[in-house]
């Protein structure tokens, strides 16, 4: 009998991604459904989709999904968590959304220690508007707004958010993943799952951060860009486990039952 | 009728719970009431007022732009405030911490030194009910009884020890007018 | 029912939480810190109530924005220079027809302006204040009873309409103290299916205010146009007082009325008959009320805390058929009853005789 070992996830709608050949948004977006899936919590699913590239996710996922104005994702997750404690509740943001417009709404839901999900796409420059520099463009890198390369004393450095989160006492988990091959892909969906779970516990606020390749204002092929995030990106963005308490939660969970 | 009050003095002086105090027991006697304290940047020091307009009808505005009574913690306050008062109307000044007349002839005027009292009871705080004691001595807007059961129903169960002086306090008040009056 | 002694603050929390406001989100400013400062303490208090000071008034209005969309009654509270950071999510509110209610209590402006009561804020409040198509229906309250009943209103129009409602006041409305007696709410009424908390075993859904096809963008455009259209028709609301026999109208809304009406009783001594028009809501506003005036009475005098917004709104609504004078106190200053009852005297003889 022959084993099913690829299909649609569930939790995707039958409708084909409007994202560039190469993007990482597709493959975030099927791991993201892959774990509601295994995780079957599709029906308490409430998402948070930003303004950017991926502001129509609502037409992909079909799970719950609200819009909320641009860098607004934590604002309006945190407050749909805190109202319906018991629905999973995620934000899904650019590097613009979340580092640039919404830092003060994801330093301050980090801060809070709300218990949601935050997937952050860092693919270090602006997409949906057409590669404008971004917090995470990093140093000599061009962009439509930095056509000479980014330049510290002009534009000032590019934002590590996953070393910066990590010092927040109000955060759980936080790691930074890429999907730039197929051990890295696994490796994220490992992680989303981790955090969705840490949430699902009741532990605590989580962000996964994910460099994720943009071709298009890249100016590369699909391959390259690949090869571009080992080679260069991810020595400014190192990948790695940068905060774990869920332990430490899951022990003063159990003191506390 | 429509009766309006400026209370004013020092921030700490007690002057808008003085202003709370009245309206509050105005409202209990069934009057309208308005109570409008002027608010500022400040949290301490500077100076404190508010206005309470008590009336039997319906109160347009809760301003007084031609108080009926003027009751002055200090000094910047008698400046600011005395030539307000409508003609008639009545001052009452805290004569313990300035030595400060108001100028004007055509009001009357009451000068209780309820620092001194307040000191003498043992508690400076009170001042501002000694001189609450002297206001509705001379207004008579509310009874005592009245005055006394709403200040202890805005004093809430928190600061039930406080009843017993605030009550010492309001008589010494009420009674110094009378001593001097005779 | 028990009157109790509240300032204006301090009603609009305690009508809130009466009438089944169980999210509120706020950050501090002048002169309306005792909203989150009560709601701190008393909202949590509540069965089921949030509380979360936030970050910025940005946030603050879009936490309302998802605590609505989770099937909360949601409120959120500033004054004037915050309200101005508030549009953004006022607009996708709007846009995306979730309920909630914004509270303005209005400062000096513009800019930091100062924290003296003011109705600078006037055409923000009625205009839509953000980006777009829409409308934010406005009430504006001129007594601490009003304060609670129109918040009380504020939720079931927010409900009935799916719209942001606001209430504007100024800092005098919110920290005057007024008896205030407390009515029953009524039961809330809406429907789950606008409500997003998860899609079960059914279908999901999404609320969203992109529409990027322009065709589509237009019927939703249409559609809220309709929606406003009815909002126009059924919910203007205004007082009159000192109508009958009256030669001259003054209008004016909250505290601007309430000192207008202790001017008109200040006028009636002397013999002149002055009237009071008060629009309840600003927005929809009372035209036809106030055009049905002016077969009667040809002389209006508008009186605002500003240099002159609501007056517009007045000019449209009178179409000519009258004449109109404007007396204006704008950046923080009140006037009191008897300066204004100069003015209006000098008005008064001059036009109506």
């Amino acid at each position: 009998m022959a084993k099913i070992v690829y299909q649609r996830p569930k939790s995707l709608k039958e409708a084909v991604f409007h994202y560039c050949p190469g993007c990482g948004h597709s493959i975030v977006h099927r791991i993201i459904a892959e774990v509601i899936d295994e995780l079957g919590i599709r029906g308490i699913t409430i998402g948070v989709p930003p303004a950017g590239c991926a502001v129509l996710a609502y037409n992909y996922f079909d799970v719950d999904m609200i819009e909320a104005p641009h860098g607004r994702g934590p604002a309006m997750a945190s407050a749909i968590k805190r109202s319906l404690p018991d629905r999973v509740v995620f934000s899904y943001q650019g590097d613009g959304d979340l580092a640039a417009i919404g830092i003060a709404e994801s330093f301050h839901a980090a801060n809070r220690g709300e218990n949601i999900t935050i997937i952050f796409i860092n693919n270090a420059v602006y997409g949906m508007t057409g590669g404008q520099m971004a917090p995470t463009t990093m140093l000599e890198q061009k962009t439509t707004t930095s056509p000479l390369g980014r330049n510290n004393k002009l534009d000032g450095y590019p934002v590590k958010v996953s070393e910066i989160f990590s010092q927040l006492q109000g955060v759980t988990y936080l790691e930074r993943c890429m999907v730039n091959s197929p051990a890295n892909v696994n490796k994220t969906k490992k992680a989303i799952k981790k955090a969705f779970q840490c949430q699902i516990n009741g532990h605590g606020f989580s962000l996964i951060e994910i460099l994720s390749p943009c071709p298009t204002n890249w100016k590369m092929n699909a391959v390259n860009s690949c090869k571009w995030i080992d080679e260069v990106m991810s020595k400014v963005f190192p990948p790695g486990v940068f905060k774990d308490d869920i332990p430490a939660a899951t022990k003063t969970a159990e003191v506390d039952s | 009728m429509i009766v309006k009050t400026i209370f004013s003095g020092f921030g700490g002086q007690g002057v808008l719970m003085m202003g709370v105090s009245l309206a509050h027991s105005g409202m209990n006697k069934g009057f309208h009431v308005t109570y409008l304290p002027a608010y500022g940047a400040e949290m301490r020091g500077g100076t404190a007022n508010c206005t309470v307009a008590i009336a039997d009808e319906e109160i347009a505005s809760p301003v007084a732009s031609e108080p009926n009574f003027l009751v002055a913690m200090n000094s910047p306050s008698l400046f600011s405030f005395q030539n307000k008062v409508i003609v008639e109307g009545t001052i009452f000044l805290n004569s313990s911490i300035t030595n400060d007349r108001p100028h004007r002839h055509d009001v009357k005027v009451f000068c209780i030194p309820c620092s001194d009292i307040a000191q003498d009871l043992g508690n400076i705080r009170v001042a501002n009910i000694i001189m609450m004691g002297a206001f509705i001595k001379v207004t008579g807007i509310v009874t005592s009884e009245i005055y006394l059961n709403s200040l202890e129903s805005i004093m809430g169960s928190r600061k039930k020890s406080l009843a017993e002086i605030n009550r010492k306090a309001f008589a010494a008040g009420f009674d110094y007018l009378k001593n001097q009056q005779g | 029912m028990n009157k109790v002694l509240m300032s204006g603050n301090f009603i609009i929390c305690e009508a809130a939480i009466r009438a089944g406001c169980r999210f509120y989100a706020g950050y501090p400013i002048t002169p309306q810190n005792e909203i989150p400062e009560y709601m701190a303490e008393h909202m949590r208090k509540a069965e089921g109530g949030i509380f979360i000071q936030s970050e910025s008034e940005i946030v603050a209005i879009n936490m309302i924005a998802g605590a609505s969309a989770a099937g909360l009654r949601a409120m959120t509270s500033s004054s004037s220079p915050g309200i101005s950071l508030k549009q953004e999510g006022i607009s996708s509110m709007a846009a995306c027809e979730l309920p909630g209610v914004v509270v303005n209590i209005m400062r000096g402006g513009p800019g930091l302006g100062n924290i003296r009561p003011s109705q600078g804020d006037y055409f923000q409040a009625t205009r839509g204040g953000g980006h777009g198509d829409y409308r934010t229906i406005v009430l504006a309250p001129a007594t601490c009873q009003e304060l609670a009943d129109l918040t009380m209103a504020a939720f079931d129009l927010a409900d009935k309409y799916r719209n942001p409602v606001m209430i504007l006041a100024d800092g005098m409305m919110g920290q005057m103290m007024e008896p205030v007696t407390f009515k029953k709410p009524k039961p809330r009424i809406y429907n789950k299916k606008f409500m997003l908390q998860g899609a079960g075993s059914g279908k999901s859904k999404f609320i969203r205010g992109l529409i990027l096809d322009p065709i589509d963008m237009e019927e939703h455009n249409w559609k809220l146009a309709r929606k406003y259209e009815v909002i126009s028709k059924k919910e203007p609301r205004h007082e009159e007082y000192n109508i009958n026999n009256a030669k001259m109208i003054i209008v004016a809304y909250g505290t601007a009325a309430r000192i207008a009406k202790g001017a008109i009783k200040r006028l009636q001594n002397n013999g002149m008959n002055i009237g009071l028009f008060r629009p309840v809501t600003l927005w929809p506003f009372p035209e036809q009320q106030l055009r049905s005036l002016s077969a009667k009475v040809k002389n209006y005098l508008v009186f605002e805390m500003s240099t002159g917004q609501m007056l517009e709104d007045i000019r449209l609504a009178l179409q000519g058929y009258a004449d109109i004078r404007f007396h204006g106190r704008p950046g923080g200053a009140v006037p009191t009853p008897a300066e204004l009852a100069n003015v209006i005297a000098r008005i008064y003889e001059r036009t109506v005789k």
